[in-house]
């Protein structure tokens, strides 16, 4: 392709600015022709006087002034998500019908994750419904970013992100959650948040 | 000598300014926040116990926090100016407040030098040039401003500095344009006489010269340097400007010299334009006062500036702020010329103003009051015509150039 030729190809070069900012060695490849210049809207007569803006911005203010108020009193009162099902809190290993952990350890969940907070360790399943089950299964909750994607990849919807938000503890160690405790979090969330899917024996 | 009436009003007003400026900021925060549609600080109440009284223990909590900041003086600043600046801003804010009267008098008559005089409700009474000593003291808070940003030796602060400074120059031409109006017609810079003189006719000076007003009143926002006119700090690009580098107790002292400056300007505006201590039928006008008027007439005037700050505090949520070509332009082609305009028509009515309107059989106050609000409306309009119609400062297109 011919470098002065203003085409397709080309459109993520930018023009060079008018005060030389983004003056370059090579002629940049952009014709005048295809230049559209943006132009600023002309204020009509009202916006000269200044006065629809100063009635305008008055008017909001005082608006939301008066307006209902949003704010939540935690900790008396408590913020209800409008969906449980999709908020992304704290994670939980879901349990089978059986009362086991879902989890078969296929690392998809840890291999997905951006953060890399997902530790498993793998062993051999006791159960002969499946080959591996995690030995350990630790989720690092301050490293975690909440972006739901372990709970996108699990194959066997074993781990879930659960409607808790107010998530804290007072050391490093108390924020890395191993299996018990995720599976507590199923135990105490299952009744208001049920399993999304009830495939594989959920 | 200082008398003891002297010392007792010095200590009262410091006590009473320092206490209105903790509360207001508690009151700015709320007000803030409301508008933003949160509930603000409501929690602090009585400390160690669970009464919260609506937040109102939040400014206690404020300054013991500030006050228990370290106090750290970073490098390479100029030690003397760096801490010298929040002093002259502090004590020129302060030493303005000698000459507003917070009320008119109290009736007790005490003997002073062998004459007798009612307890006036100012520091410093019978300031023959109040007005003038008003702007001079206030004025001095520029050179803080500009110690604190150069001292500060930090790229930001300076620019905070020299922004604030261009901005603080200018518009104290419209300020003292707009004072020179009130001052022509009441024939006195004494501020205990501009109030006595609107309280007397009955007649605001807001209703006669509305030209004044506005020009005072947007100068008045741009010399407290609050929102919209607030380049100086300009918290989105230049971190807090000049005072970027301060902590503690030395930013204490420049926040509440910014709510100084805020009562200041809001005081001026009462006492010059709406009327200090007078409200129709409610305080009177004479200078012979009983208990409950004298204090009615402190409450109103209070109640006033206290509108007049609630409205400052609105402002700042209302409208963008301006760049800094416009805010220039802004000082220089339309407050000026408006300020010159609204002189030119209080000169001539000043002149002629009582043999025109005798001739014509009305009230001169009545013919003033007209011809102000027709003359503010022309003159608006005129400027709305004749300003540039787009606020687009790029290069033009026939300038920008071959590519």
């Amino acid at each position: 392709m011919k470098r002065d030729d203003p085409g397709k190809g080309d459109r993520h070069l930018l023009p060079t600015g008018p005060d030389g900012c983004f003056a370059q060695k090579v002629p940049v490849p952009v014709s005048r022709a295809k230049l559209r210049w943006i132009e600023e809207p002309k204020l009509g007569p009202a916006g000269r006087t200044y006065l629809p803006l100063f009635l305008g911005g008055l008017t909001t203010t005082l608006r939301h002034l008066l307006g209902r108020k949003v704010t939540v009193q935690s900790p008396e009162e408590r913020y209800s998500p409008p969906d449980p099902l999709i908020y992304r809190g704290v994670h939980r290993l879901n349990r089978d019908a059986e009362g086991r952990v879902k989890c078969v350890a296929c690392f998809l969940c840890a291999t997905a994750c951006p953060a890399h907070c997902i530790d498993i360790v793998a062993a051999e399943s006791p159960w002969p419904d499946r080959e591996k089950y995690p030995q350990t299964f630790n989720i690092d909750e301050l490293r975690c970013i909440f972006c739901g994607m372990c709970e996108e990849a699990c194959p066997v919807d074993a781990i879930e992100l659960t409607s808790l938000y107010d998530l804290s503890g007072k050391s490093r160690e108390e924020m890395i959650f191993d299996k018990a405790k995720l599976l507590g979090i199923y135990d105490m969330t299952k009744d208001a948040e049920p399993m999304r899917s009830s495939r594989n024996g959920g | 000598m200082p008398t003891l009436e002297t010392l007792v009003k010095i200590a009262l007003l410091i006590a009473g300014l320092m206490t209105a400026a903790a509360y207001l900021v508690l009151v700015e925060r709320w007000v803030a926040a409301w508008i933003q549609d949160r509930l603000g600080p409501n929690r602090v109440g009585i400390p160690l116990t669970k009464v919260r009284l609506f937040g109102l223990g939040q400014p206690i909590a404020d300054g013991v926090k500030f006050l228990s900041k370290e106090e750290c003086t970073p490098a390479y600043v100029d030690r003397l100016l760096y801490f010298l600046a929040p002093i002259i801003m502090f004590v020129a804010a302060m030493a303005a407040f000698a000459v507003v009267p917070i009320g008119s008098v109290l009736p007790i008559d005490v003997e002073i030098d062998g004459t007798t005089r009612p307890i006036e409700l100012v520091v410093a009474p019978g300031v023959d040039v109040g007005t003038v000593f008003v702007f001079a003291a206030g004025s001095i808070a520029v050179f803080g401003v500009l110690l604190g940003g150069w001292a500060s030796n930090n790229k930001y602060s300076l620019l905070g500095g020299l922004r604030s400074g261009a901005q603080l120059l200018s518009y104290e031409l419209p300020l003292g344009l707009g004072i020179l109006g009130v001052v022509m017609v009441a024939g006195s810079l004494r501020l205990e006489t501009i109030i006595t003189q609107q309280a007397q006719s009955g007649v605001w000076n807001a209703a006669i010269e509305p030209l004044g007003l506005l020009v005072f009143f947007v100068a008045g926002f741009a010399e407290s340097g609050r929102l919209p006119f607030d380049l100086a700090e300009a918290e989105q690009e230049l971190v807090g400007g000049y005072h970027t580098e301060y902590g503690g107790i030395k930013l204490l002292l420049i926040l509440v010299t910014e709510f100084l400056h805020m009562f200041i300007a809001s005081f001026m505006i009462v006492i010059l334009f709406f009327g200090g201590w007078h409200l129709w039928g409610l305080t009177g006008s004479g200078s012979e006062v009983t208990w409950p008027v004298a204090i009615i007439r402190v409450l109103v005037l209070l109640g006033k500036v206290l509108l007049t700050i609630l409205f400052f505090m609105v402002a700042r949520w209302s409208w963008p702020r301006f760049r800094f070509d416009q805010l220039m332009t802004m000082a220089w082609k339309v407050l000026l010329p408006l300020g010159l305009v609204n002189l030119l028509t209080l000169a001539v009515w000043v002149e002629y103003g009582d043999r025109v309107s005798r001739a014509m059989g009305l009230p001169p106050l009545a013919v003033m009051a007209v011809c102000g609000w027709i003359v503010l409306i022309v003159a608006w309009a005129v400027l709305a015509w004749a300003l540039p119609n787009t606020t687009d400062n790029r290069p033009r297109r026939e300038s920008a150039g071959e590519l």
